[in-house]
């Protein structure tokens, strides 16, 4: 029904399977991939590791594992890796490689039969969802003014994600450590739910009648899910970590990887995979983050800055204090006010508060993925020509690989940088309105009902985009 | 009916005030004595009007500091007890940022202040689309809905 396409003309239903190449096929299923490109993207590590603790310039925008990690890296993230292709930078990652190497006793083949190696523990039932990311991402934010700007620090924060990652290897299972507490993990998850690919099961049927789900279990072509999901059966982006081991475990070849229209995620709300509270909190401490980092790092108020960078103790902890109190509390009260509205003014008695609260949540996914999109935009159009200078000279010691090191400070696009950043934010206003009354049909079960309810909702997410606008260019 | 009414008023009315905020700017002549300290300007925000000659002279209080202004695409910088100067014609409106164009320690590449060219119509402009947005909106879910719905019980 046309009234059921996005903005009447995008069906969310529609796929596009890009694994039916051949060539994409073969490579999904070769052992060599994601490996190859994992060995490469730990190389590149440990040049940004080195450059940290080695590296001979103090300033940020002069040192690699700076430029790479908070330039490059988060603004490939906001703009490409997610939006378009989910959570594919865990399928690169090298934090849990070596825990991997550990479990496995082996990188490239497979281990058939038998534990991996290990205490092989199960994670805590009570912390199976995104709390501890949440309140890790957010503790991590606290640190913002030293990670983003000091080689060392950076260094120091990569090297313990990189440590983390190999202990909880040794005493939890598989990819326990990505499931439930890399920060950089939680808000991929969650982002990932608007993403405009994914990994699925292509024919229900085959799945159904392979009684040996060697996608869960492994075999000796791939190892079981090592992220803990049924491949055969998962509805949301959310927790694949896109490792492609389903599609080499699978003797049928039912995998797909598929382009999709953005944020159909939104609209599940499944026994296995419901919407929850850890997710909508998840939704507020973005917007919460993207708030503070705009006004500390492209605002021009001198004394958040003094406050962020630690210029006093004092003043940092003024700020992590506020910060904590605003994203973690008021941000979610304020949601709460309109749920309420909601709630109310639907008029509908047996939809629980909590369930409005946590399925309009859902709403902000899109606005706040948009909302990072624009502030990275503020990030790379103006320090995007530092890139030039530290691929030449990655360690500060005078050298000039490729030619760059004496490129000259170049802004690009700052003129359009206002235009860009607000038609960016309209356009994820606009996915974020096109879910939002379809969350509100799933809802409230009237028509009617979902209509009044879905009033205040719109009211929200009108004023926090205004708030956004004028941010970025009031 | 009465809804898209109020709509298309709602937008003329914005119009005209645009244009007689636009055509009210007399042009004048503005100086800033902006100061540069690690990692901040004071003032940091400054406000002229489009055509206004604007001159500023950067104070540096403590290291070399630049200044280089979003969209104009000019610069200068200053030394402790040599300062620079800009002069400039506010021929584009809208917010600009003017950051520091010299490496001046961990925080350089934040070091940020604001000009504001008024009239701001940038801004004005996406939050009235914004707003204009979110009326479509209710008129579809109101009355599309409401269209399909009759359809639907006459079908």
């Amino acid at each position: 029904m046309a009234e059921d396409k996005l903005f009447g003309i995008i069906d969310p239903g529609l796929r596009f399977e890009l694994t039916k190449f051949k060539l994409i096929r073969a490579l999904f299923k070769s052992r060599w991939f994601p490996l190859i490109a994992l060995i490469f993207n730990l190389f590149v590590f440990v040049i940004i590791l080195l450059a940290g603790l080695l590296g001979g310039y103090t300033a940020g925008n002069y040192n690699f594992g700076i430029m790479i990690v908070w330039i490059l890296w988060w603004v490939m993230l906001m703009f490409v890796l997610v939006p378009v292709f989910s959570r594919s930078w865990c399928m690169v990652c090298p934090f849990p490689l070596f825990s991997d190497w550990f479990q496995r006793g082996r990188l490239f083949s497979v281990r058939t039969g038998g534990k991996l190696n290990g205490l092989n523990l199960k994670w805590p039932k009570a912390l199976k969802n995104m709390w501890v990311m949440n309140i890790g991402f957010l503790v991590t934010t606290f640190f913002s003014g030293f990670f983003t700007v000091k080689p060392l620090a950076t260094f120091i924060l990569l090297g313990f994600i990189i440590l983390l990652a190999f202990l909880m290897g040794l005493i939890f299972e598989k990819r326990t450590f990505c499931l439930y507490v890399c920060p950089v993990s939680g808000f991929q998850g969650l982002y990932s739910q608007f993403a405009m690919s994914e990994i699925r099961r292509k024919d229900p049927a085959i799945c159904q009648q392979h009684k040996l789900k060697t996608c869960y279990l492994g075999n000796e072509s791939g190892y079981g899910c090592p992220w803990m999901l049924m491949p055969f059966d998962f509805k949301k982006n959310t927790y694949c970590g896109m490792c492609l081991e389903c599609f080499k475990s699978c003797p049928y070849d039912n995998m797909g990887f598929f382009l999709r229209p953005p944020g159909v995620d939104l609209l599940l709300d499944t026994p296995r995979e419901p919407k929850a509270l850890d997710e909508s909190w998840k939704a507020f401490i973005m917007l919460g983050i993207a708030m503070v980092f705009f006004t500390s790092m492209q605002g021009p108020w001198g004394v958040l800055k003094d406050m962020v960078r630690g210029a006093t103790l004092k003043g940092w902890l003024t700020f992590i204090s506020v910060h904590f109190i605003f994203t973690l509390l008021v941000i979610p009260a304020i949601f709460l006010i309109f749920a309420f509205l909601s709630k109310a003014i639907s008029g509908n008695k047996e939809v629980s508060l909590k369930k409005v609260f946590v399925n309009f949540s859902y709403t902000l996914i899109p606005l706040g993925l948009g909302v990072w999109i624009a502030f990275s935009l503020g990030i790379i159009l103006p320090n995007g020509s530092y890139i030039l200078h530290i691929l030449s000279d990655p360690f500060a010691w005078g050298w000039n690989l490729f030619g760059t090191a004496n490129f000259p400070w170049t802004p690009v696009f700052t003129r359009s940088m206002g235009y860009l950043q607000g038609i960016t934010l309209v356009i994820f206003y606009l996915f974020s309105l096109a879910y939002g009354f379809r969350i509100a049909r799933m809802t409230y079960p009237d028509l009617q009902q979902a209509r009044r309810g879905w009033l205040p909702i719109l009211l929200f997410l009108t004023l926090v985009t205004v708030f956004f606008l004028w941010l970025y260019l009031g | 009916m009465r809804i898209k009414k109020i709509l298309l008023s709602l937008c003329v009315i914005c119009q005209v005030s645009c244009v007689m905020a636009i055509s009210s700017f007399a042009q004048e002549d503005k100086f800033f004595e902006i100061k540069a300290k690690k990692f901040s300007y004071t003032p940091n925000i400054i406000t002229v009007n489009r055509g206004d000659r604007v001159k500023i002279r950067l104070i540096s209080e403590d290291v070399t500091h630049g200044l280089f202004v979003d969209g104009y695409g000019i610069k200068t910088s200053a030394h402790p007890g040599q300062d620079g100067s800009l002069i400039f014609l506010a021929d584009k409106t809208g917010r600009f940022s003017f950051r520091c164009s010299v490496t001046c320690g961990e925080f350089h590449p934040y070091m940020i202040g604001y000009l504001i060219v008024e009239p701001n119509s940038r801004f004005l402009a996406y939050v009235l689309f914004t707003i204009l947005i979110a009326l479509g909106s209710i008129l579809f879910v109101f009355l599309k809905k409401r269209a399909a719905e009759s359809k639907a019980q006459n079908g």
